[in-house]
């Protein structure tokens, strides 16, 4: 163990921040696939059927309980479904502007997967027993970058419609820029009250995600609250804001099947298709690991009780790698909480028509936003010398 | 008079909209939890009721005649012309003599055949039944033709108190033939 400590250490630093990256990128990917096969499944158990539950590799027939556990839950579609995509024609229609074509699902993947570097995932104990974020790069303007980077995933869904060169996929990409680009300023909106929360006057102000779970991780009081019990308003257009960003139902204009066939993919087949898929539950995974760290308090188990707290019950004081992995499977916990809530509303809602997303967009949540600020400004300056 | 639909105006709670998500998301959780509702079809078979109309099948009397005469009813009544029938003497030897005719060829063409159960109604001889046989596939269109043998095959020996034939017969030897 300590020889490779001992290697990790001498790496060059670049080197380290690489492997790291691709740990985090290899732990997305297949969740991200994963997150399809979830998807399956809990839609099958909403409408009483019992989903896919067929694929099973021989070798794992042979395990008596085991096996036919994990045939019934379906987790061999993955794989089937995943090794499907890469093996299938990958087709090039005729029609396109192949360049721009080739391009969209790339550029789907890349904000989806660079949004991950600044949202932490953990924490844990340093030596000096203060708490240190896990997270590939804890920048100072955490939100602002997570925001930043991730309002570019809509220009791969216009370059997919518009080099699709075709009707359906054109509409598709329309709408899903007007609708990213409308919900984005009532999502950033939302957010600024937790940010003037946390940012005492006069101190050095930061956006940072971790500067937010700290304040959540106080033991009474003001300091110990998820943000979701102080400001729940801000939480719920935070959440709405996410679901049309991620194109879910009942936003999911970008591909509406009944009038627009697939929407902006529609000429894409194989694993280019894929990476579209891909990017959208990577999408809702850090849209909801975002939610959950800046109003469900992050990697802390419960309002008031703060991890550092278990780690003192559990004895995981001076053990940063236990403690790590913990707060990760919290936050995990949390997050994949909000995966099935993004599918259980999916399976719950029916789609709003084009003209109802904007009105929702602008006439409601918009002022609701600003409405929100307003009040929280008013209401922190008031409150803030006090505490 | 119309019966005029009394539109009311949305409720409050009906404008708030999420009420009324959060309690679609409570029925679509009690199906998360109820038990399924679908069969899983090639290990679970679901149960025939009586009456159901299968694929058409020839059946024998319970003494193991055949019982179809090649009357070539069902083929005339056929909608879709499925039934092709090719009439044939039984030779005079046979225990089954006293019959009239017994079919030589007798093919339904089970990509024609639209389940109507009309051959079944037709049938003087209640020779033709469509049973609980539902699922009829194959690879080829000659697979999908269904010749005597495999038609006596499906259908088997059914249940028969009329022995008409051999009444017959017996009515004959005492001399009191119609």
């Amino acid at each position: 163990m300590s020889a490779v400590m001992q290697l990790w250490a001498s790496l060059h630093p670049v080197v380290q921040m690489l492997v790291k990256g691709l740990a985090v990128i290899g732990v997305m990917f297949p969740f991200g696939g994963a997150c399809s096969l979830i998807e399956r499944k809990v839609s099958a158990w909403m409408q009483g059927r019992p989903g896919p539950n067929r694929a099973i590799p021989f070798w794992f027939a042979w395990i008596p309980v085991i096996g036919p556990f994990l045939q019934r839950l379906g987790v061999f579609h993955l794989l089937a479904d995943g090794g499907k995509m890469f093996l299938k024609e990958d087709s090039l229609p005729g029609h396109v502007n192949k360049f721009y074509f080739l391009l969209a699902p790339v550029l789907a993947m890349i904000p989806a997967l660079t949004t991950v570097t600044v949202v932490p995932f953990g924490a844990y104990l340093d030596d000096a027993g203060r708490l240190a974020p896990l997270v590939l790069a804890n920048l100072d303007v955490g939100i602002l970058a997570v925001f930043a980077v991730s309002s570019l995933g809509v220009y791969s869904l216009i370059l997919a419609g518009w080099a699709s060169n075709s009707k359906y996929p054109f509409l598709g990409g329309v709408r899903a820029s007007a609708q990213l680009i409308s919900y984005e300023i009532s999502m950033t909106l939302s957010v600024l009250p937790v940010f003037l929360m946390i940012n005492a006057p006069g101190g050095d102000g930061s956006l940072s995600l971790f500067r937010v779970v700290e304040f959540q991780s106080g033991t009474s009081g003001w300091h110990g609250t998820w943000f979701i019990l102080t400001m729940p308003l801000a939480a719920v257009i935070f959440l709405v804001s996410l679901f049309a960003e991620t194109n879910r139902l009942p936003f999911d204009m970008a591909e509406c099947d009944a009038d627009l066939v697939g929407g902006f993919h529609t000429e894409y087949g194989s694993m280019k298709w894929g990476l579209f898929f891909v990017a959208e539950y990577s999408h809702m995974l850090i849209g909801s690991g975002v939610f959950v760290l800046l109003f469900l308090g992050g990697w802390n188990p419960l309002p008031w009780v703060p991890l550092e707290r278990v780690a003192g019950w559990l004895h995981l004081v001076d053990k940063p790698l236990l403690l790590g992995l913990l707060s990760i499977v919290i936050f995990m916990g949390k997050g994949l909480l909000f995966i099935f809530v993004f599918m259980w509303v999916r399976w719950t809602v029916p789609r709003f028509r084009y003209d109802q997303v904007m009105k929702l967009g602008w006439q409601k949540l918009l002022p609701l936003a600003i409405g929100n600020l307003i009040f929280y400004a008013i209401l922190i300056a008031w409150l803030q010398p006090k505490f | 008079m119309p019966y005029v639909v009394e539109r009311k105006p949305l409720t409050l709670s009906e404008r708030l909209y999420f009420p009324q998500i959060l309690a679609g998301m409570r029925v679509t959780l009690k199906h998360l939890i109820a038990p399924n509702v679908t069969m899983e079809y090639p290990e679970q078979r679901p149960a025939i009721p009586p009456g159901y109309r299968g694929v058409p099948t020839l059946v024998m009397d319970p003494n193991g005649r055949e019982k179809c005469v090649s009357c070539q009813l069902c083929e005339f009544v056929c909608p879709p012309k499925a039934i092709r029938i090719t009439p044939g003497e039984i030779p005079h030897n046979a225990p089954t003599a006293h019959v009239e005719k017994a079919p030589q060829a007798f093919d339904i063409d089970m990509l024609r055949c639209i389940y109507c159960g009309l051959c079944q109604e037709v049938c003087p001889e209640e020779a033709i039944f469509l049973q609980n046989q539902y699922s009829m596939t194959g690879y080829t269109r000659e697979e999908m033709v269904n010749n005597k043998a495999r038609l006596y095959e499906l259908g088997g020996t059914l249940p028969d108190s009329h022995h008409k034939w051999d009444k017959k017969k017996a009515a004959e030897a005492h001399g009191n033939a119609h």
